[in-house]
Parts: structure tokens; sequence; C-alpha cells
């Protein structure tokens, strides 16, 4: 069976095409700044596969983001090599959203309640972690250290040698194939019927149940994989920053992914990634001053988007792109039209233009009726 | 063992102080056509959402059987792999995606994977939506969207077929295809009608059971209930036909 229209495919051109530019990156830039972008990248595409395709929005996917985070650095601390640290930051994000999501999904709350109870889940971590200054607030080797965070734990390594650390320029491929690995995994499951009846339940969970599906358990499923992908996200970002605080928790964290999907296109992939992408260095950039607040002018942007564009840059982009492709069929089948009578009334061969003027280049088909001339030239356009 | 298809036993269900089905016992059998008429607020819609699951019994509601396995506490997902289908009240469709890819769902369910693009075809020649099978159901008028709804119903070749109101919003001669679509279905499954269009259940032919303040008034063929003094007054009160 063909791609569903309604989920879309991968463009492979494109997807080539950004490999290559991930790619060489390196050899003409910096790849400190990338590199957390490509991991906020990552973090919004967890939030916009699950909120985009199966119409589930988490007010706090920031917890997902920030257990990868908290268990990278404590498992790392306590094991010493990374490799082991890098799967539980995938795994333990996945187990805590899939008891949460399956509470929320089989206990039937609404969608407004699951946002409420995500956003709790987000602060009282974010409360939690930042209550736990004392000594006994150790996990083996690794003091959680309350509201300044775990500092100074060893980074990604390669797999079996903790003496050679992933830094760099390593550490941005690893984000770029986070990154790329990850929208595969999305676009392969939003190709297989798991990907549809998530899409199905997005546009009417209570048909989808009337047509035997267990709503429950899709949901469930999606949330636990969008939480694993957070995680990794969450993994990296400690990685870069080399310190893991609270405010991987915070309000700020959970808002700002929301952002970043609503203004790139929620029910696109790479809308969330580009959003994230431009919005990260926006803020970067507001970082270096302090003439305007960061989140004054990151909600203005929200505002602006959500009123010029409701549906997200991306989508947007999409929709005139199509509209113009439209158009340009329409106008062929115009031309077709036209180049119909004017070979009726010429007596000529279909291929045979009847040329107005000498030249050939401004030679132009009037059709009957219409009352107006066009060139031929874009009348015969494909 | 009898051959009832459903069969319900002192089904009741209330809301509050309001007794909307009262002690209801019914009983449908293999390839049996029935229509549930009533006037509005009679207790056939929550009757019918009492077999689906849609509201969840519990042994104070009363039995309810499907095939013989009993139905209450189930949800509505365990009753349709039964091989039960529903068709609800107001057209449950997935407005954003196209009819092909509202009647793939269904067809992935009941036949896997590989043979989906196939009964979904079938779907589409059998129910006559070849014209719109490719555009988004949410941009389809209400009638169309009916025939797709009962579209995915058949692409899920149930044996039993729930059809509530299938014949709401539809002109005269789409309600003479639903007329003729419903028979066809009862070929290989029973079916149960809820209505209260009178035309289009004596169009339908099939064994009538009035509802009234959420109990069973009568039971019988048309003309015997159409007949029936009881049935006039409470169906169609003062007016006359």
């Amino acid at each position: 069976m063909k791609a569903w229209p309604s989920i879309g495919q991968i463009r492979w051109g494109w997807f080539l095409a950004a490999a290559a530019v991930l790619l060489l990156w390196p050899v003409f830039a910096d790849t400190h700044t990338p590199t957390v972008l490509l991991i906020w990248a990552l973090f919004a595409l967890s939030l916009g596969l699950m909120w985009g395709y199966a119409g589930l929005l988490s007010f706090g996917h920031s917890a997902y983001f920030g257990l990868g985070a908290y268990t990278y650095a404590i498992a790392v601390i306590n094991i010493g090599e990374s490799t082991v640290p890098l799967l539980l930051a995938v795994l333990v994000p996945a187990v805590v959203a899939a008891v949460i999501g399956a509470m929320m999904f089989y206990g039937r709350i609404s969608d407004v309640y699951m946002g409420v109870i995500t956003l709790v889940v987000t602060l009282i971590l974010f409360k939690f972690m930042s209550a736990t200054a004392g000594d006994q607030y150790a996990i083996g080797d690794a003091r959680l250290g309350g509201f300044n965070g775990i500092p100074g734990f060893p980074i990604l390594n390669v797999p079996g040698m903790p003496e050679i650390s992933l830094f760099g320029v390593p550490m941005y491929y690893i984000a770029a194939v986070s990154l790329l690995g990850c929208y595969l995994i999305s676009r392969w499951i939003l190709a297989r019927s798991f990907g549809r009846v998530l899409v199905g339940i997005r546009e009417n969970e209570a048909r989808c149940e009337l047509l035997g599906y267990s709503v429950p358990a899709y949901k469930t499923a999606i949330f636990t994989i969008s939480a694993a992908m957070a995680g990794l996200a969450g993994c990296l970002f400690a990685n870069w920053t080399e310190i893991v605080t609270p405010g991987v928790f915070s309000l700020r964290s959970a808002a700002e992914v929301i952002v970043w999907t609503i203004v790139g296109g929620v029910g696109t992939l790479i809308g969330p990634v580009l959003g994230a992408m431009a919005l990260g260095m926006v803020k970067l950039l507001l970082g270096e001053q302090t003439v305007i607040d960061n989140s004054l002018l990151l909600g203005l942007i929200l505002v602006v988007v959500v009123l010029a564009i409701p549906r997200g840059v991306v989508p947007a982009l999409q929709g005139w792109w199509r509209g113009r492709a439209r158009i340009r069929v329409q106008r062929a089948g115009h031309g077709r039209v036209r180049q119909r009578a004017t070979t009726v009334r010429s007596g000529e061969s279909a291929t045979g233009w009847r040329r107005d003027a000498p030249g050939g280049s401004g030679a132009s088909a009037e059709a009957p009726g219409t009352g107006g001339r066009l060139p031929a030239q874009r009348a015969v356009r494909p | 063992m009898s051959d009832a298809v459903v069969e319900t036993i002192d089904l009741t269900m209330r809301f509050g102080g309001v007794t909307a089905v009262d002690h209801v016992n019914f009983t449908l059998r293999e390839r049996e056509l029935r229509c549930l008429i009533g006037p509005n607020g009679a207790g056939k819609s929550t009757f019918f959402k009492c077999l689906t699951g849609q509201y969840r019994l519990t042994s104070a509601n009363g039995r309810v059987f499907i095939r013989g396995a009993d139905v209450v506490g189930m949800r509505p997902h365990e009753v349709v792999r039964m091989g039960v289908g529903i068709k609800t009240q107001v057209p449950s469709v997935m407005n954003g995606l196209t009819v092909t890819e509202n009647l793939w769902l269904a067809a992935r369910r009941a036949h896997g994977w590989a043979r989906s693009t196939a009964e979904v075809q079938r779907v589409i020649d059998e129910v006559g939506l070849a014209d719109i099978a490719r555009r988004q159901v949410g941009e389809l008028a209400h009638g169309q969207r009916q025939m797709v709804e009962i579209g995915i119903v058949l692409a899920q070749d149930p044996w039993l077929v729930l059809l509530d109101e299938p014949a709401a919003g539809i002109t005269g001669a789409e309600v003479e295809r639903l007329v003729v679509l419903i028979r066809q279905i009862n070929q290989s499954a029973s079916v149960v009608v809820v209505d209260h269009d009178m035309e289009f259940v004596r169009m339908l032919g099939s064994t009538i059971t009035v509802f009234h303040q959420g109990a069973v008034l009568t039971e019988g063929l048309a003309p015997q209930v159409l007949a029936d003094a009881r049935v006039r007054e409470v169906y169609i009160g003062n007016r006359t036909q």
C-alpha cells in the first residue's frame, strides 16, 4: 500500500541533502552551538511525533528530557563508562512514561487532565530535585546536589574505552546521527499500521475504539516512545552542558519545547525540528544581551505565529507550495484547452502551434471565449 | 443452545433518577434483520450503546450475551473484536483522513495488512464510494459521510451489524440505495437498525421492536406493529398519517 496522503512520507532527496550538510558542517564551521541545536531539535521531534500524529499534548515533556539527563549523570558517576548510562537514559524515561501513560490512558482521563498531569509531573520533579542539596540525597556515588545539580560527571566515551571521551566534533556527530536516526524511526513508525492507527486516534478516538483498536494501548505506546526520544535528547544535553540542574524540569523548559513545536508546525516532523533550531538560535543570541528578556520575545514570537499562521511555519510553507503547484497544473490544463481550440480552428496538428507573431518567443494562443491572451510558452508549461 | 446472536436479560440503565432502559428482554437470531423504533427519548440509542459497550455495564444492569458470550463489563473494542460492526447515531468517521484511509483502518484490524487493500477496494465498489475515495471525509456531505461509515462497518466483515440511525439526513434516492445495501449486508450478517423514520423502517420490511419509555412496547412485523393503536399513540401522538 502506498504512503497515506494524510501522513506523508520521507523525501529522500531532502533527507540526504540534510544529512550531507550535517556531515560537512564541521569542515566549515564551529560545532558547539549546532550541537545543542540538534539536541533541542531531537527534543522537539519527540514531542512533535506524539502531539502531531497521535494528538497527545504533554505539557510536561521536559520531565522525560530531564530524567534522561539525570539518569545519565547518576549512572555514569556510578559506573564510570558511558554505554550503559546512555541506554539507561533512554530506558528510565521510557519506563516512567509507560507507567504514567498507562495510568492516564487506561484511566480514560480527558486531554485537559492529561495536560495538567504531565505538567504537574515535571514541576514535582523540579521541586524535588531542587530540594536535594544535602549529603543524604545521593544515589551511590552521585550526589544530587539540589539546585546546583550534578556537575563534572564523565561525558560520553567510545564504547568500552572510558579513557577516550567524545566531545567537540564527535559529540556533534552523535547528536546529528541521533536526530537523523530518530527522524527515520519516526517515519518508519508512521508508515506502519501502528502509525496509521495513531493518526486515526488523533482524528476520532471513539471510532478507533469501535474499529476494535485498544486506544489506551496505542496511546501508552507512543507516549513511551516519545519519552524515550526525549530521554536521549536529555542525555545528550547533559553531555553538552557537562552539568545537570533541576532547570531541565522547569516550567520554562516545558514551555519552550511546546513553543518550538507550535511555531515549526504541529502535524509535521520537520516543523518541530526547524522550529527548535531557529528559536533555539534566537534564544542563544538573546542570551548574550540583557536589553530584552528572552522569555518575553519567545512569547511574542508565539503570539505572532499563532495569529498569523496558526498551523505553524512549515505547514504554511507546504500549503503555499502545493497551492503554487495546483495553479501550475491548472494553467497547464488551460493551455491544453487552448491548444486544442487553436488546432481545431487552424487545422494544424496538435504539436504545431499557430504563431501570431514572428520570432516564436512572443507567440500566443487565444482560447475561444476567454477574451484574453496568454503567452503560449506559459500555456504549454506542464 | 439457542441460535440467538444477541440476547439481553432484564437490561436496565439508569442515569440518576431517570430509567433510560427498563428491564428489556430482547433476542436477535442468526441472519435476522430487526428494527428498533420509538419516539425521541424512548431509550433506543441507550439500549444500542449498552449492547456495544459504549455504556459500561455491571451485573446490576442485567445480562447481555452476544453469541452466547457475556459482554457485560466489556469495552467497545472488545465487543467489536468478537465480529460486531457498529455505526453510531452521529457519523463517527475520521474527518482528517481520506475515505480510503478510513476504510483501510477498518479493514486492517479485521483482515491484516496483506488483505486490507483488497478489502478496501471491495467495499468501495460495494457501497459506491469510488468517486469520493480520495477525498477527505471532512469535506463530504452528511449523506456521503453516512455511507462512508457504513463502508467502515462493512470493511470489518462483521457477522453482527448494529446501525444507529443510518438514514438520518440522507435523501430519497440514497435511502433506497441504503435499503438495498442493508438487505445485502443481511445476507451474511444479523442486523439491528435503530431509527425513528417510519417510512425507512417500512421499506426494510423487517421485524420491528417498539421502544417506549425505556421498555419494549410491542414487537412484530411492520403491518401488525404499525396498525397497533398503542404504537400510533406513543409514536405519532395526535398526528394522523
